[in-house]
């Protein structure tokens, strides 16, 4: 029983149940209508019928007398299905004609019978039966009354008929609508509480759930999609904030606890002084905050692009600028830092985020290709179908394809970087900003084959190219 | 020389606020302090400070609206906004506010220092000067040239640039970031000690083949350019 009142409460089952009222009225006006039509026609029909026979019977009157009359309405009467005839006397008794008993004063007087009358024929054999008719009534000059009426029976019939044919009709498509829409509403609802069932899970922690699809594409399966696409992004910040909680907490603890030991040592240095320790702290604190810098950045670039202001930046200017700005560290370590740049690429985006992600790139490529055979790390910006490409490819010891996917994550270091400075946090900030800018980040090999040993890495970053 | 530098600190953590006075009396910068909005928009609109340093987040009144509303009545006072918030962007509102300087929480002090001398220093004078001149070190901003002895040293335009930066605020220290800031116009942090090695080059080539050195290192804070001969 509850489980109807809920079924009722659904909007489908409310809707239909509104229709079904406002189509159960339309349907009683359309029977009463059709009917009441019909009922008028017809009669329009007898009255018509009746009044050409008048017209003839007064025509055979005038022309032939009483006897021609007489023999007429006899002719007349004798047809098969033939109208009502009566021939009555001034008091109205009858004296000859087709109809054994009317209903009494109906003679009295001239023209059409006000309504519907009762009246019994001869070949009536039980008494009771009563037929109705409608009929005019011709007041002779002699006195005589002459009535013609037509049965009313066979257009009662029909309408009878017709009114049961609508409401049988209307019947059933009321039903089959009730039907139906008792089948939808159900649906509706089950596929409701699956949705539900669903996300109570989710709810209670399950992040991974999806709500069910049926695959029709529908209008459920629409809001099941987007909420879904809605989850996922969420289950990717949950699970980016459960890694970074992680990660703090792990990658966080080592240095400090080399700031704490450094200064643990400095104070059982007795004495002398302490400067020395004092400025290694600083430099394990100023890491720190470098560190704690680079994870509030990257969430706050990921919560979304609201935050920072993007504008219309000429992305070439900003590559010059950064090459030109690691040019002489590369140099220093013993590198080439070569530029190819497309002139004049503009993007909507953020200069300074760009800018920090491609300095990411050319320091991380300047760090892991110190000493490798080819010396050179080439930044690149040109225009490929339909994105705007900024690459820096290096030819350092390069990373495993396996772990493309990896390094890009928080704190990710291979090991054989663990030795270098550094945050971990550099390429997923990098992606973070491709995120914002609508673009993406590619890890390749710089020589795809690598027979040379180092194979290198090359980093790009694919921008979405800007109308203009 | 400059007339001792008056500051006012506008900054809620007294904490804070007592150790950022002890150290700018070290550093022979007077300070003053107030811990609410209110108290330092008054304070800043009776007194004539050179630099203020004003905390983003204020009880009673909000470091941006206090540095709007001096604006508004015509204080044109330097101002250096601290804040906890350290995004780009948060930078661009801190300035659009009609902030002068912007320095992301935790910071070093020598940072704050050297840029709350630079900002105190261009109160006094505008910037009129053609040539720079320290010791016998010679930059013309007009046709970007620079001579030491009369002797011209050819320069990058980024180097120049480096050295006009230095050599306007010279006798003062300007750090790594600052440099990157008004030299380059980046903001943000570029992993490895780029500056260093752009210093170490302009070095190079203005130092070389000449005796006395101009451009110091200094520990900690960053570099300044300064002819030890001329100061006492």
């Amino acid at each position: 029983m509850s489980k109807l009142r809920v079924l009722f409460r659904t909007t489908a089952v409310r809707l239909s149940a509104l229709y079904l009222i406002l189509f159960s009225l339309c349907a009683a006006f359309l029977v009463f209508y059709v009917t009441g039509m019909s009922e008028r026609l017809l009669q329009q029909q007898t009255r018509d019928a009746v009044t050409a026979e008048v017209a003839q019977i007064e025509q055979v009157y005038s022309r032939a007398g009483m006897n021609g009359l007489l023999r007429s309405l006899e002719r007349r009467a004798r047809q098969p299905g033939a109208n009502l005839y009566v021939i009555a006397g001034p008091s109205g008794e009858i004296l000859a004609g087709n109809v054994a008993s009317l209903e009494p004063g109906l003679l009295d007087s001239e023209g059409w019978t006000e309504r519907p009358f009762a009246y019994q024929r001869y070949t009536d054999e039980n008494k009771k039966d009563s037929h109705v008719a409608l009929a005019h009534v011709l007041v002779l000059d002699n006195g005589l009354r002459i009535l013609v009426g037509r049965d009313l029976q066979e257009p009662q019939k029909f309408r009878a008929l017709v009114r049961q044919a609508l409401m049988v009709a209307l019947g059933v498509m009321g039903l089959g609508a009730l039907v139906i829409w008792f089948g939808i509403g159900r649906n509706a609802l089950k596929r409701i509480d699956r949705m539900s069932e669903a996300s109570t899970k989710i709810m209670a922690g399950d992040l991974s759930q999806r709500l069910p699809m049926s695959g029709s594409g529908d209008e459920f399966d629409r809001l099941s999609e987007s909420l879904n696409a809605m989850l996922s992004r969420i289950e990717k910040l949950n699970e980016g904030l459960r890694q970074v909680s992680d990660n703090i907490a792990h990658d966080l603890k080592t240095p400090l606890t080399r700031l704490r030991n450094k200064a643990e040592a400095a104070l059982a240095r007795k004495g002398t002084s302490q400067r020395g320790a004092l400025e290694e702290i600083i430099g394990e604190s100023d890491q720190l905050i470098r560190t704690f810098n680079a994870l509030l950045m990257i969430s706050r670039v990921e919560a979304g692009s609201s935050v920072a202001e993007m504008s219309e930046i000429d992305l070439s200017q900003i590559v010059a600028d950064c090459v030109e700005l690691y040019e002489p560290v590369a140099e220093d370590a013993g590198l080439k830092l070569e530029a190819d740049i497309a002139q004049n690429l503009a993007i909507s985006g953020n200069r300074e985020l760009v800018g920090q992600a491609l300095g990411n790139l050319i320091d991380n490529a300047i760090k892991y290709a110190e000493g490798a055979d080819n010396p050179l790390i080439r930044v690149s910006l040109e225009k490929l179908d339909g994105h705007v490409v900024l690459a820096v490819a290096d030819h350092g010891s390069g990373i495993p394809e396996a772990m493309h996917d990896e390094v890009v994550k928080r704190f990710v270091r291979l090991d054989e970087s663990r030795s270098k400075p550094g945050t971990g946090l550099g390429l997923s900030l990098v992606e973070a900003v491709m995120e914002m800018h609508h673009g993406s980040l590619r890890l390749a090999d710089t020589v795809p084959s690598a027979e040379d040993g180092g194979k290198g890495l090359t980093v790009q970053m694919v921008f979405p190219m800007t109308a203009t | 020389m400059v007339a001792r530098m008056k500051i006012l600190i506008i900054e809620d953590d007294l904490e804070a606020a007592a150790y950022l006075a002890k150290a700018f009396r070290e550093a022979g910068i007077v300070s003053d302090h107030a811990s609410d909005g209110e108290s330092g928009l008054f304070m800043a609109s009776e007194n004539n400070y050179d630099v203020l340093v004003v905390d983003r987040m204020l009880p009673r009144r909000d470091g941006l609206s206090v540095i709007t509303e001096l604006r508004r009545k015509g204080i044109h006072t330097p101002v250096l906004i601290l804040s906890a918030l350290g995004q780009v962007d948060d930078r661009v509102t801190g300035l659009r506010a009609g902030g002068d300087d912007y320095l992301p929480k935790p910071y070093a002090f020598n940072e704050l220092l050297a840029r709350v001398e630079v900002l105190g220093r261009r109160k006094g004078t505008p910037d009129q000067d053609m040539v720079y001149r320290v010791g016998d070190l010679e930059l013309d901003r007009l046709s970007h040239s620079v001579r030491r002895q009369g002797k011209e040293i050819p320069l990058q335009p980024r180097e120049f640039r480096l050295l006009e930066y230095l050599m306007k605020n010279a006798g003062q220290v300007v750090t790594r970031t600052m440099l990157l800031e008004n030299v380059w116009d980046y903001h943000f942090d570029p992993q490895t000690n780029v500056i260093d090695v752009h210093v170490s080059r302009l070095r190079s080539k203005i130092e070389k083949d000449f005796d006395v050195p101009l451009l110091r290192t200094v520990r900690g804070a960053g570099y300044m350019i300064k002819d030890d001969r001329a100061s006492a």
